[in-house]
């Protein structure tokens, strides 16, 4: 009881370095959310035309595509685009293994317990972000301009690339593509990191 | 004064005599009659309405209350349009002791029943003709089982249920002699029967099967309704010619004041039947089911029917007399009344079951028909509805106290009250009614709202077209204490008895295509890749697929006059609305229409040498023009080999 002090002047050194209560918390919402990945769809395009009343939705999944997929490549064959298969995406096994790489990472700053740690960790959040819609992009160009030169429908001019977010008008279609529940889970993970990365240097300012 | 008074007298008695001209319909079409049938663009009906197709064979399903026409479901005619009856796969459904018989004469339709009400999952038919009772699946509106009816004519009073779907019944019109016995025809009397079938239905996968026939004397069952609640052990059955006439019925069957309804007591029967009272009489009639897993009918012919003779079965029949031919014989949704609608009479007889059941009790018989007790008609009867009328033949319930009367003769509606009989409306109807319709009219518990009147004479109804004109039916609401007329609208066929459920107990559990990994019909071709074309003696068997928008195989040579060519189609698609045809040039089959995930085939006799398109004949997409391919048929003995393929381009095209 002596030692109080001391120690109380001790705490207060290291806690500089160290997360906040809301920081230790953050951490854990953001693995929960990233793994409503394995839950629920992260992101959708949906489909609509006169012929399609119901309309038609594709459903990308963290390691997997569902949905009316099948109906999709059947209507794409007309303008040459090419069918959709899982088999045909990498990101389907690297994806998964980098979020959990992520997620793991997350228990090594709760251990390490420093701000420093949670920066980065954030960094890395943004880097997995930022590729994963590049590479998305990158696949949407891809499909939408890489037709099959026999293809019975050409349109001069036309190329058939989906939003990567939003409306846009296809042929007869009309495109919407925005993220699912666990597309929404993943952007309020990447929010979450940033407002706390935020918070805990202003704390460490405040100091 | 006096001028102006005769003057005032003469205004008067023209004004009379303007308003006693007859009823025309813009008399009786009140003005928001518009709105109430209006179904705007992308709305739904209340109801769907199934009506039986008379001389088509078929059964038309209308929306109500729109009127508009939804689809025609192939039952017991051959339908060109999808290869019903001309499919190898369907064939078989419309086969008979003599052969595949390809049309028949449809005229009653029940909703299969749970507790007095519908249940919605099946729709059973009466062919007529040659009697046979069908059964349809009600999540793909498919025809799915015949049953053939031996020891019969004229299969009229069918196929009307019981309230938990446990019999159906098929009764006869034209007695004819049991079995094939070959007899004069003036020993009427003697040698001809009429049999009243029991066709029991399975709870769980519907299969019919006769359970047994009770064999009545030489007469015309004419319709029939199940009894419901403390009737439920009975049906009854109208029937005409007790004269026994076998020749000019329409004055020699028309002489007694009175005929019957038969009531049965098919509890009793069921009983009698188990206990061994009946004889098993060797016969031959048809049995087809449809396999939905295998897509395709089997026919099966079977070899005996139990029969029931009131003599050996006590307590099991009874005569009610009723007046003059009775048509219809319907029970109120109490199951307590039972009207009897004596088509030639001036007034209708209801009859009270608690009555009957004492009359019988009390032994207050006036004689017996061919040793079957009849029951004196003042000990059965709650009363008579007075001048209700001319020609009085079906009856229906609202559920709410109140009769529906269809009149022939003087064309119009009559609605009066169960109780005390009196008639409370009248509407006419354009022109002469035979049966009208309520939704759920003959179920425990009526939707009531809307009433059908199908109408046997149409005239100046729609614009004309030539000498035959379309049949009418005619469309009220009934929610008011008075009727009102809404709309008219065209039908196929002859309509005899329709059944109305409501939309929401159907629409949700529609089939919107087949699953092509549960196809197991024996020709499947499950994708491109397995597609062929085998050859055993003259018979070519092609494995076809079909997608948007080819067919594989696309060309075909190597056949040979004489060669019996079946074509299996596979529709590969797995979405909602995407059929497709199938055609042969100058082939003596017709078209097949091959739903998502089926498999359909047609035989293709090649007589002549030639080159025969084939093509796609729904229209499926942007490229169904391209949907085609070609057959070559060579001379017998030539030198042409077996070869098939799509997108296969010879060497020599595609140099150039």
């Amino acid at each position: 009881m002596v030692m109080l002090p001391v120690q109380h002047y001790h705490f207060y050194s290291t806690n500089m370095k160290k997360l906040t209560i809301p920081g230790k918390v953050s951490i854990i919402l953001v693995i929960l959310f990233l793994t409503t990945l394995w839950v629920f769809p992260m992101w959708r395009i949906d489909l609509r035309a006169p012929q399609y009343p119901g309309g038609l939705s594709m459903k990308i999944w963290i390691s997997d595509v569902k949905g009316d997929v099948d109906i999709i490549n059947g209507l794409n064959h007309y303008i040459g685009m090419k069918t959709i298969h899982k088999k045909d995406f990498p990101e389907f096994i690297f994806l998964p293994a980098a979020i959990m790489i992520f997620m793991g990472l997350g228990i090594v700053v709760l251990i390490l317990n420093r701000k420093v740690s949670y920066y980065i960790w954030t960094f890395v959040f943004a880097i997995l972000g930022i590729f994963s819609f590049y590479d998305f992009y990158k696949w949407e160009y891809n499909y939408g301009h890489n037709l099959d030169p026999t293809a019975p429908i050409k349109v001069p001019g036309m190329s058939y690339q989906p939003p990567l977010l939003g409306y846009k008008k296809l042929l007869n279609f009309e495109v919407l593509s925005q993220p699912d529940i666990a597309g929404w889970f993943y952007i309020g993970a990447g929010v979450l990191l940033v407002a706390i990365t935020i918070y805990e240097w202003k704390k460490s300012l405040a100091k | 004064m006096n001028k102006f008074l005769l003057t005032l007298g003469s205004v008067a008695l023209i004004a009379s005599i303007q308003s006693c001209k007859m009823k025309t319909t813009d008399a009786v079409v009140a003005g928001d009659a518009a709105q109430k049938v209006y179904v705007a663009p992308g709305k739904y009906d209340e109801f769907y309405n199934f009506v039986s197709g008379g001389f088509s064979g078929q059964v038309s399903v209308y929306g109500l209350p729109s009127g508009r026409l939804l689809k025609v479901i192939p039952v017991f005619s051959v339908f060109p349009e999808n290869g019903y009856g001309y499919s190898e796969e369907t064939k078989a459904m419309l086969n008979t002791t003599n052969g595949l018989v390809p049309w028949d004469d449809q005229h009653h339709l029940e909703l299969s029943q749970t507790n007095g009400n519908y249940d919605g999952r099946w729709l059973f038919a009466n062919a007529n003709n040659t009697p046979r009772v069908a059964r349809i699946d009600l999540t793909t509106f498919k025809t799915v089982e015949i049953l053939q009816i031996p020891n019969s004519a004229g299969n009229h009073s069918s196929p009307f249920i019981t309230e938990n779907s446990e019999y159906l019944v098929a009764g006869t019109r034209f007695s004819v002699p049991l079995g094939d016995a070959d007899v004069p025809i003036s020993s009427f009397k003697k040698n001809f029967k009429s049999t009243a079938s029991f066709v029991s239905i399975d709870k769980n996968s519907g299969h019919m099967k006769i359970a047994f026939q009770i064999v009545l004397p030489g007469m015309n069952l004419d319709l029939s309704h199940a009894g419901k609640g403390p009737s439920h052990d009975w049906f009854f059955f109208s029937c005409y010619n007790t004269e026994q006439a076998y020749t000019l019925l329409e004055v020699n069957a028309s002489q007694k004041d009175k005929d019957f309804i038969v009531a049965v007591n098919w509890e009793k029967a069921e009983e009698y039947a188990k206990a061994g009272k009946g004889h098993k009489v060797a016969t031959a009639y048809a049995h087809n089911t449809y396999d939905e897993s295998t897509q395709t009918a089997t026919s099966t012919i079977e070899k005996e029917v139990l029969e029931l003779d009131p003599k050996d079965c006590p307590d099991m029949v009874y005569m009610i007399p009723c007046p003059k031919s009775p048509h219809g014989t319907d029970v109120d949704p109490t199951g307590e009344y039972i009207v009897g609608s004596g088509k030639l009479a001036a007034l209708i007889p209801v009859f009270s079951f608690s009555k009957i059941i004492k009359a019988i009790q009390d032994k207050q018989f006036e004689g017996a028909f061919y040793g079957i007790p009849v029951i004196k008609y003042e000990a059965a009867l709650h009363g008579e509805v007075k001048k209700p009328g001319l020609g009085p033949l079906h009856t229906e319930f609202d559920g709410k106290g109140n009769a529906y009367t269809s009149m022939f003769l003087s064309s119009e509606i009559v609605k009066w009250r169960l109780s005390d009989l009196q008639v409370l409306d009248r509407k006419p109807t354009f022109y002469s009614t035979g049966h009208l319709m309520v939704p759920g009219g003959d179920t425990r518990n009526p939707y009531g709202k809307y009433l059908v009147a199908y109408n046997k004479i149409t005239k100046d109804r729609y614009l004309p077209t030539g000498p035959e004109l379309c049949q009418s039916a005619q469309l009220f609401d009934i929610s008011g204490d008075k009727m009102q007329m809404l709309l008219d609208f065209p039908t196929i066929g002859e309509p005899h008895y329709g059944q109305a459920i409501p939309a929401s107990m159907l629409k949700d559990k529609q089939v919107k295509f087949y699953d092509i990994n549960k196809n197991h019909n024996e020709y499947v071709t499950m994708g491109e890749k397995k597609a062929n074309v085998i050859r055993k003696g003259n018979r070519v068997d092609v494995y076809m697929t079909a997608i948007r928008s080819h067919l594989v195989p696309d060309n075909i040579e190597g056949v040979f006059v004489g060669d019996q060519v079946y074509f299996h189609v596979t529709n590969l698609e797995q979405d909602w609305d995407v059929p497709h045809g199938f055609a042969v040039k100058n082939s003596t089959s017709v078209d097949l229409l091959i739903m998502p995930g089926e498999t359909l085939t047609m035989k293709f006799d090649a007589n002549k040498q030639g080159i025969y398109p084939f093509y796609c004949t729904d229209f499926c997409s942007a490229l169904h023009q391209e949907m085609s391919g070609y057959l070559r048929v060579s001379a017998k003995g030539s030198n042409v080999p077996l070869k098939f393929g799509t997108g296969v381009v010879a060497p020599e095209t595609a140099s150039k």
